[in-house]
């Protein structure tokens, strides 16, 4: 009964299991044991299940991946070409989600950070990982989320002290290159911030050469009361590369984030952003661009839910579909009953290049408290006639003025990050995306 | 320079332009004007080439070119300017960059050397003197947060920039109290040139108070009924649309 990507995932599981780091602790062999066989019960999602309406599985269902790399640790990859402008201090680097020391650059931490591949800290210290690890069996849990709580080889932990303003922005690298086989990978990463504890995070996903791996991440981020945390998120997986992801964050009184997100890459490449702001004062800010063409899949789910008194969220997203490209967007934003005073805005405009292209777009608002501030709006529309006539009235040709339209329209997703050099960087790849570029095929 | 002749358009599949046929030389000032619905803005569309509007019959030659064969992009090129009537707002588009891709724009497409962002800016900002107009204008998006004068004096100013050799100003006039007018009266009077030739469309004598045009032409249903000098458009003035409907030809039933 089972799918050839269930049974592939699944053979061998034995062996697989008692590989991955941290074996052989118990709570950890019994967590990854039940994901496991709730994985093979329940196979992916089907065309039923509604957080799954919009991006059909049925493709992948008859895939088969090989579970894990066995050459992960001895493939090259050229990390001078994979660094990021203004982004010089720490580095995690992973490869098919095992961690590599020797591209990686860990030494001389900033005092009150703490960083370490997640296999490092299984063996030194488990316990504190534990509340994380031993989870994953949420209602929400889907068939990704349970081969990563089984299967993840690795990860990044990290811990900011309480009060530590860390300057320097942590390089987290998640490279996929060609192998002779499809190959599944999982990463499973950490983030927590002390109480007034400050950093900047950039997440950042590439693909080298063509290949058709699939990866699967988890992230818990928390945010303890009064920290800041920047995170800055570049998806460059290759274009047939899969890449479900799903980061839960939780954030405590007056703490922030801002994230600002580029999704670029990918064959299917999928992102749940599960928030909770469950103290009162917090704040989480998402800007972010999905930028779909060829045969690309990019599904953006956001899950924002407030659950404390004058918490604020505001999600600004922007996609633009060309080819065939295909964008989804799910903007959820819950206001609990009791967190009065809540202010929380989403916007997602998007558009499409391409008689071929598609949108979905699905804002939903839940309010059940009282004095609450709350506006939504999505639109998918096509350029507008007018300002291209406009701007070839004035002399551009018709392919430039429909790109600096396309730039345009993308722009207030990345108008406020603070980080100058990745501001430039970010808008400049995002711009090579996009059709009129130069480097369109 | 523009010869028209027997233009006719249509637009969403109604006639608009029956037959219009005019002829400016190098230099002159012509303006048109004419009751609502007469076809002005249609006419300033059919030059700058807009989509939607269909030219079924006639011919625009402008500099020996068939210039309804052109791109908008290639007329801007050749030299035709059209300031807008209302000029769009595009949230997220520079002003200065906009500005300079048109002007590199065009003379790339004539074969003349780009210019980079500091040679550019000289010359902007002698314009933008020229328009009294202040220079943190080009550090915001283009026309984004205008004020109505703010825009048709932004439409001068780019044709200041790009120096074209026909300006086609539609309605340029409407929505402005008397001192934005007289800012852009005087803009386009700093302008005129004997290789600079203006065609003016508007609803009302009051601009050409400002404006001095050498032709005056009166559209009504598509077609040129009436021609004269400056004189003309106070006899306009001061009589009404009306009165070109029983005082000339064809032009009605009567």
């Amino acid at each position: 009964m089972a799918s050839p990507f269930v049974e592939a995932l699944a053979a061998h599981a034995t062996e697989t299991l008692a590989r991955l780091p941290g074996a052989g602790l118990a709570w950890l062999d019994a967590a990854r044991r039940e994901q496991l066989e709730a994985f093979v019960r329940d196979g992916l999602p089907g065309a039923r299940n509604e957080a799954w309406k919009y991006t059909a599985l049925r493709a992948l269902e008859r895939r088969a991946f090989l579970a894990g790399d066995a050459d992960a640790a001895s493939r090259a990859v050229d990390i001078e070409a994979l660094r990021l402008p203004g982004v010089d201090g720490p580095r995690l680097v992973f490869v098919h989600g095992v961690f590599r020391a020797d591209l990686s650059s860990l030494d001389a931490l900033p005092e009150g950070l703490s960083l370490r591949p997640l296999s490092q800290a299984l063996v030194e210290d488990a316990e504190p990982l534990r509340f994380f690890l031993s989870r994953g069996g949420e209602a929400s849990a889907d068939a990704f989320a349970r081969l990563n709580a089984a299967f993840a080889t690795d990860g990044m932990v990290l811990c900011v002290a309480p009060g530590a303003q860390i300057d320097a922005p942590v390089h987290l690298l998640q490279v996929g290159v060609p192998a002779d086989d499809d190959l599944a990978w999982h990463a499973r990463h950490i983030v927590e911030l002390g109480e007034g504890a400050s950093l900047t995070l950039v997440e950042h996903h590439a693909g080298v050469g063509a290949h058709r791996h699939l990866g699967t991440q988890v992230s818990d981020v928390v945010l303890h009361a009064r920290s800041k945390l920047a995170w800055i998120g570049l998806q460059e997986c290759a274009d047939e590369a899969l890449l479900i992801r799903r980061d839960r964050l939780r954030l405590d009184a007056d703490a922030q984030l801002r994230l600002h997100a580029l999704e670029l890459g990918g064959g299917l490449a999928r992102r749940e952003l599960d928030a909770e702001l469950r103290g009162e004062g917090a704040r989480l800010d998402t800007r972010g661009a999905f930028v779909p063409r060829g045969r690309q899949h990019l599904d953006t789910r956001l899950d924002i839910r407030h659950v404390a008194k004058n918490t604020a969220s505001d999600a600004l997203w922007r996609g633009v579909a060309d080819q065939r490209g295909r964008g989804v967007f799910h903007g959820a934003i819950t206001v609990a009953e009791g967190a009065d005073g809540t202010d929380a805005a989403l916007s997602n405009k998007n558009l499409l290049l391409s008689p071929h292209a598609e949108i979905d777009t699905q804002p939903v608002l839940e309010i059940y408290a009282d004095e609450v501030m709350a506006a939504h709006g999505a639109t998918v529309g096509q350029l507008d006639e007018r300002s291209l006539f406009y701007l070839r009235s004035r002399g551009i040709p018709v392919d430039a003025a429909r790109a600096l339209l396309t730039q345009a329209f993308c722009r207030a997703a990345l108008d406020d990050l603070d980080h100058e050099a990745l501001r430039e960087y970010l808008g400049q790849r995002l711009v090579a995306r996009l059709p009129g570029s130069g480097t369109d095929a | 320079m523009l010869k028209i002749e027997n233009l006719h358009a249509r637009v969403e599949g109604k006639d608009i332009l029956k037959g219009l046929s005019l002829d400016i030389g190098a230099g002159e000032v012509h303006a048109i004007m004419g009751p609502n619905g007469a076809g002005k803005s249609t006419l300033g569309n059919v030059l700058s080439g807009r989509d939607g509007y269909e030219v079924t019959e006639g011919s625009v030659t402008f500099m020996g070119q068939d210039l309804l064969a052109l791109e908008p992009e290639e007329r801007a090129a050749a030299g035709v300017f059209l300031a807008f009537q209302y000029p769009v707002e595009i949230p997220g588009v520079n002003n200065t960059y906009f500005l300079r891709a048109a002007y590199n724009a065009q003379r790339k497409a004539r074969g003349e050397a780009e210019l980079d962002s500091m040679e550019f800016l000289k010359i902007v900002r002698e314009k933008l003197k020229i328009m009294k107009l202040s220079p943190d204008l080009l550090n915001r998006a283009v026309n984004e947060g205008f004020s109505g004068g703010e825009k048709k004096r932004n439409e001068i100013f780019q044709m200041a920039l790009l120096e074209p050799k026909l300006a086609i100003l539609d309605e340029t006039d409407s929505g402005l109290d008397i001192d934005a007018l007289k800012q852009v009266a005087e803009g386009v009077n700093a302008q005129r040139d004997p290789q600079r030739s203006f065609l003016l469309i508007t609803h009302y004598q009051r601009l050409l108070d400002y404006i001095e045009p050498d032709y005056v032409h009166v559209l009504a249903d598509g077609r040129i009924v009436e021609s004269g000098d400056k004189e003309l458009a106070k006899k306009l003035e001061a009589h009404g649309y009306a009165w070109v409907a029983d005082h000339g030809e064809p032009a009605g039933a009567a």
